[in-house]
């Protein structure tokens, strides 16, 4: 099972950090949320992984330990109020700032359609150049 | 127990909620009920002061469950401090919003107070989940305050800030989830009693979480590689905002402080002083690259707020040099930068409104309505914030130079004294440009606010304040420093103390 969670967490997190490091504010948003998954099950494991054992304090000589599920309940709640928040912000930036880039402007030199038109883009570029003088 | 440590923390998370029901209410009783929050906060300061510096370290045990179970506020001389300082900004901050910049968005007044609430908790718990939930407080309250008036600039420079404090977030669950699968406890000074006892494969995994909560806390405090999100969030955000995020470096600061004092000190053995080497070099890394960037500023907001990167890189030294003398300096610094750097911020948005459509860019803009008044205090206001004699910059920068040890003073003099120069250069630049160089008023600008501006000068005539009274505050920030240094007490403070 430790395996099993660990491989989870892992795959989780590595999802996430991809998708935040993406230039648009949706894969963002989306990695942000996989990654505070990651990190809410590091969190609960953290209590050691059990089954069928009491929540609280019993009789029992082993018992999984609460205050980690509690610190994940609290950790939960912050998660989705900030997704949230976060979903409406990029909304209002796209709306605002008319792109989803995470910048607020689009880039074209990095876009790859760009990159294979290279001549052409030179030609607008000198073009736009003709325009201002 | 003194029920008066939760005051800081429950009287503003109150007044938030109530003015959060009273927004349609009266204007004159949303800033009246706001007004009145502050000023109690800062009677409740002046309350805590004294009782902290009678070198006795009040503990409060929420629901009375003791030390290491359950969560505890803790009032050192060092949070005493740091509550005076937050409160009195907070009081100039409120005063200066209500000259109108309150009314550009909705819920100023109730972010403010659980931006407040957020800080003050930080500053006072001494549980390390509680920590995190304080920040999120203050942090999801800045996120809201810096979008405060909304606009293109805010809207981009909050999109990055939100995104990198989300992260930063996750960061801190993972650490705080490390000490506590590791420990077996969140409470600072059981966490430093265990990881004076670690070692091995548990000592590996505590300095793991340690270095990711330095990750943390430096996002926070925006030092050299984490601090790219900083000057444009500073220079958007609306003046009383910009004014109380001076205090926000610092809660970043003071984790940090309390980390590498307590948890990670002397006793830890092993892990003492973790991650200090680094701190070092990227302080001076901080303050040459933030003096650099205050010189090709282009606006006197992005001026600013590089100087507030300025000051991060200061006090780090200072943390990172770790003796008494240097953390006094420190603390003496803090109190300086961030009251100096608010009223600064607070002044550029006056200088910024008598420019009209110019702002506060550096372009000829129109001549200003009180050139004289405005750019005298300016010139003041530079030469306190850029360290030169006789106020309180100079003071503070002279009192950290003295406290370096002499293998590290010649890293750092040269540093401190040529960003220093920069800084001045810089500064200069900006008010040439904005006092003496304009051509004829284009559009009319609205008269003088004479409140708004000695509001904005009272907050900076802390600076002549702090020279004038620096032998109680020099006395008060080496008891804190000393206080501090000494983890033992902390332990007898809360009943932890039978090894170590």
């Amino acid at each position: 099972m430790e395996l099993l969670v660990a491989i989870a967490i892992g795959v989780l997190t590595f999802s996430g950090v991809y998708l935040i490091l993406r230039a648009r504010t949706f894969s963002v948003a989306l990695g942000l949320t996989l990654f505070s998954y990651a990190v809410n099950l590091f969190l609960f494991s953290m209590g050691r992984l059990h089954t069928g054992k009491p929540a609280v304090l019993s009789d029992a000589t082993s018992y999984t330990d609460p205050v980690p599920q509690a610190l994940v309940l609290t950790a939960i709640v912050i998660g989705f109020a900030m997704t949230a928040f976060v979903l409406i912000l990029s909304l209002r930036a796209h709306t605002e700032l008319g792109s989803d880039h995470v910048d607020g402007v689009e880039k074209p030199k990095l876009e790859p359609k760009q990159r294979k038109v290279k001549g052409q883009s030179n030609q607008s570029k000198r073009k736009r150049f003709g325009a201002t003088r | 127990m003194n029920h008066l440590l939760l005051v800081p923390v429950l009287l503003p998370l109150i007044c938030g909620a109530l003015l959060m029901m009273a927004s349609r209410s009266p204007l004159g009783l949303v800033r009246s009920l706001s007004t009145l929050s502050v000023l109690l906060l800062l009677a409740c300061a002046i309350y805590l002061l004294p009782l902290a510096n009678t070198g006795q370290i009040q503990v409060y045990a929420l629901g009375n469950w003791s030390a290491p179970f359950g969560i505890v506020l803790v009032l050192d001389r060092l949070s005493a401090l740091m509550l005076m300082v937050t409160a009195l900004l907070a009081i100039f901050v409120t005063l200066y919003a209500l000259r109108g910049d309150d009314q550009r968005g909705g819920y100023f007044h109730a972010l403010l107070q659980f931006q407040l609430a957020g800080i003050n908790g930080a500053f006072l718990t001494g549980d390390l989940f509680n920590l995190f939930v304080f920040f999120e407080i203050l942090l999801i309250a800045s996120y809201a305050l810096l979008l405060h008036g909304l606009g293109p600039a805010r809207i981009r420079a909050a999109l990055h800030y939100v995104i990198l404090n989300l992260i930063g977030s996750g960061l801190f669950l993972i650490a705080a989830g490390l000490f506590y699968g590791v420990a077996g406890t969140l409470n600072m000074v059981d966490l430093a009693r265990f990881v004076a006892q670690a070692e091995g494969d548990q000592l590996l995994l505590l300095e793991a979480a340690g270095a990711l909560l330095l990750l943390v806390f430096g996002l926070k405090a925006a030092f050299l590689p984490l601090h790219f999100w900083l000057p444009r969030a500073y220079a958007s955000a609306t003046a009383p905002v910009a004014a109380l995020f001076a205090i926000m470096t610092k809660v970043g600061l003071y984790s940090i402080l309390r980390f590498s004092t307590l948890v990670f000190g002397e006793q830890a053995g092993a892990a003492s002083s973790l991650g200090s080497g680094v701190l070092w070099v990227l302080a001076l890394l901080t303050m040459a690259l933030a003096a650099l960037g205050a010189f090709a500023a282009n606006s006197l907001a992005s001026l600013l707020a590089y100087l507030v990167l300025v000051s991060v890189g200061t006090l780090l030294a200072g943390i990172a040099v770790g003796s008494a003398e240097a953390i006094s300096a420190t603390l003496y610094y803090l109190i300086h930068s961030t009251w100096v750097i608010a009223g600064l911020f607070l002044l550029a948005d006056i200088i910024a409104k008598q420019r009209g459509e110019f702002g506060s860019s550096f372009k000829v803009g129109p001549r200003l309505l009180n050139p004289h008044l405005l750019g005298g205090c300016f010139f003041l206001a530079a030469i306190a914030v850029a360290g030169l004699p006789p106020f309180s910059g100079f003071f503070g920068k002279v009192l950290l130079l003295q406290a370096v040890p002499a293998h590290a003073a010649w890293q750092l003099w040269p540093v401190v004294l040529v960003s220093g120069l920069v800084g001045v250069i810089g500064l200069s630049r900006a008010g040439s440009l904005l006092f003496w160089r304009h051509h004829n008023p284009s559009s009319p600008v609205p008269a003088l606010d004479k409140t708004a501006f000695s509001i904005a000068a009272l907050l900076l005539l802390s600076s002549p304040l702090l020279v004038v009274f620096a032998q109680p505050v020099i006395s008060y920030s080496e008891a804190a420093a000393a206080q501090i240094l000494d983890v033992q007490s902390y332990l007898q403070a809360m009943q932890l103390e039978e090894e170590l």
